[in-house]
């Protein structure tokens, strides 16, 4: 999957946790969950089970923890899809 | 301090009106709200009729952002937000805004029985099925006892005591009791009061397993209910929410608000599980002390109550309830004040049952009726023998009225009494 489609496919999925819909707009790369969404902290177990659910993938605990932007989500959802294509 | 507090917002969301012109009507004109429930039935329950308020999607998202309501399974948070955000509105006061301070002024004490328990149930499930990570953000929420309060508090912006009382089929009541107290005493200018309770098979399968609810009216559920009569079977499980916002006189008075009726006072204790009580009956010694300290508490007089809004569950209880309040106020047959149980409409709505009740209490004294007793056609014969049958109105009486108890009764042998008195002075609403 293209990086463009995988930050699309993210967008739809905080999109009901962010609270900042200036920012949500604006999403890039390095768009903070956080401080730029404005997303509740405890959602973000919320966005992590939406994130297995669409793609098929299971986050761990430590993965789980360094998902806080849209980089870091991206790289372990391909992380998490390649090695799930290797098996 | 002894501020005089007053209420001047009402909310309810109650199985035979989810609003508070429903309610009116419904209960002005004896409308019941017991239905057939399928979810019962389909479970095996021996009673398969219950009481539920109806509220659709498109209301639920007045009170509800759209990502709140993903897994919300906490019906007793939607009753209850619903009826307090209601009642804050029918107050005239408005949510704080997000980005401003919170109103220190202003707190809630919102009761529930348990909070939740369909969330709780998924939440089991997924735990035993090493599903934990699974659960999502929002079990604790909505499975707190005080997850009722929290939410209100959060919507509201409510910067004074935020709390959920608990104590049975008295929470309702208790509640009004306990938010008075704090308004009484200058620790607030404004409180929330009221109280919730879930719907659903797996809140009410203990009554059920325990064979207080009837079985004998699943063909027809609107005579289910049958509060003092002679055929009385049981309570109908219920559900929903009743809310009103109390106000120092001051606070009220300075803002010019409506005002519905003033509390004078009331009482709680327990029978203390002695004598005739038990876990699941009342000690009428205890009952009776509640009444007659609830009175000496707002300073009147046994024959200066005017109307009951009465516990009357519709078990065998009721002729004791009858018993009690003659003993108590020392008042019997063509003596005895007017008395009416809305059970018979809308069944027993357990921990809310003294909030919506205390809802309805309001609304007579405000707007001069009392509504009719349904299902009581055939008043048991020992009630009859206590007080006159004229007491009990089987229609809606048009009449003004000054002072009106309302007590509820509950398990593990609590009781609650409050007296609400007419406010004359109050200014009227230009709308109305």
């Amino acid at each position: 999957m293209e990086k463009e489609e995988l930050i699309n496919e993210l967008t739809i999925i905080v999109s009901p946790y962010a609270q900042d819909a200036e920012a949500l707009a604006h999403i890039q790369e390095d768009t903070d969950f956080i401080r730029d969404l404005k997303i509740n902290s405890a959602n973000l177990v919320d966005v992590v089970l939406d994130v297995e659910e669409k793609f098929g993938i299971e986050i761990d605990n430590d993965s789980m923890a360094r998902m806080l932007t849209v980089k870091a989500a991206i790289r372990i959802i391909e992380e998490k899809l390649a090695a799930g294509a290797g098996k | 301090m002894n501020n005089r507090v007053v209420i001047t917002g009402l909310g309810v969301v109650s199985p035979n009106g989810a609003d508070l012109a429903e309610f009116r009507h419904a209960i002005r004109n004896g409308i019941s709200g017991i239905r057939h429930d399928p979810q019962l039935e389909k479970l095996l329950f021996s009673c398969q009729i219950a009481g539920k308020p109806v509220i659709d999607e498109e209301r639920m998202l007045q009170y509800f952002t759209p990502l709140e309501l993903r897994g919300l399974q906490s019906t007793g948070i939607v009753y209850g937000v619903i009826a307090g955000m209601d009642a804050w509105k029918d107050a005239r006061l408005e949510a704080m805004m997000m980005n401003e301070t919170p109103d220190w002024e202003s707190g809630s004490v919102f009761g529930t029985g348990t909070s939740g328990i369909d969330k709780f149930r998924e939440a089991i499930y997924k735990v035993d099925n090493l599903q934990i990570r699974k659960l999502g953000s929002t079990v604790v929420a909505q499975t707190m006892s005080s997850g009722v309060s929290a939410y209100l508090s959060g919507k509201l912006g409510l910067g004074n005591q935020v709390c959920t009382n608990s104590s049975a089929c008295a929470t309702g009541v208790e509640s009004i009791l306990m938010a008075y107290e704090r308004l009484k005493n200058g620790s607030a200018t404004k409180m929330l009061a009221g109280s919730t309770s879930d719907s659903g098979a797996y809140i009410w399968g203990g009554f059920d397993a325990m064979k207080i609810c009837p079985y004998q009216y699943n063909e027809s559920p609107e005579q289910g209910c049958r509060p003092m009569s002679a055929t009385a079977k049981g309570f109908v499980p219920g559900s929903g929410a009743g809310a009103m916002v109390l106000e120092t006189l001051d606070s009220a008075l300075g803002r010019g608000a409506h005002i519905y009726a003033e509390i004078l006072g009331g009482h709680v204790n327990s029978g203390g599980q002695r004598g005739s009580g038990t876990m699941t009956a009342p000690n009428s010694e205890g009952v009776q002390r509640c009444i007659t300290m609830a009175l000496k508490d707002a300073g009147l007089n046994a024959k200066d109550i005017d109307v009951i809004n009465a516990h009357l569950t519709a078990t065998s209880k009721d002729v004791t309830e009858i018993e009690n309040w003659v003993a108590a106020l020392d008042r019997h047959g063509g003596e005895f004040p007017y008395i009416n149980s809305i059970k018979g409409m809308i069944g027993h709505c357990i921990s809310a049952a003294g909030s919506i009740e205390s809802v309805a209490s309001v609304l007579q004294l405000s707007e001069g009726f009392i509504f009719p007793n349904i299902n009581c056609e055939d008043l048991h014969p020992d009630i009859e023998k206590l007080i006159d049958p004229l007491c009990i109105p089987v229609k809606c009486l048009e009449k003004q009225f000054n002072v009106l108890a309302k007590a509820s009764f509950g398990f593990g042998d609590v009781n609650a009494c409050i007296i609400f008195k007419r406010y004359r002075d109050g200014k009227r609403r230009i709308d109305q």
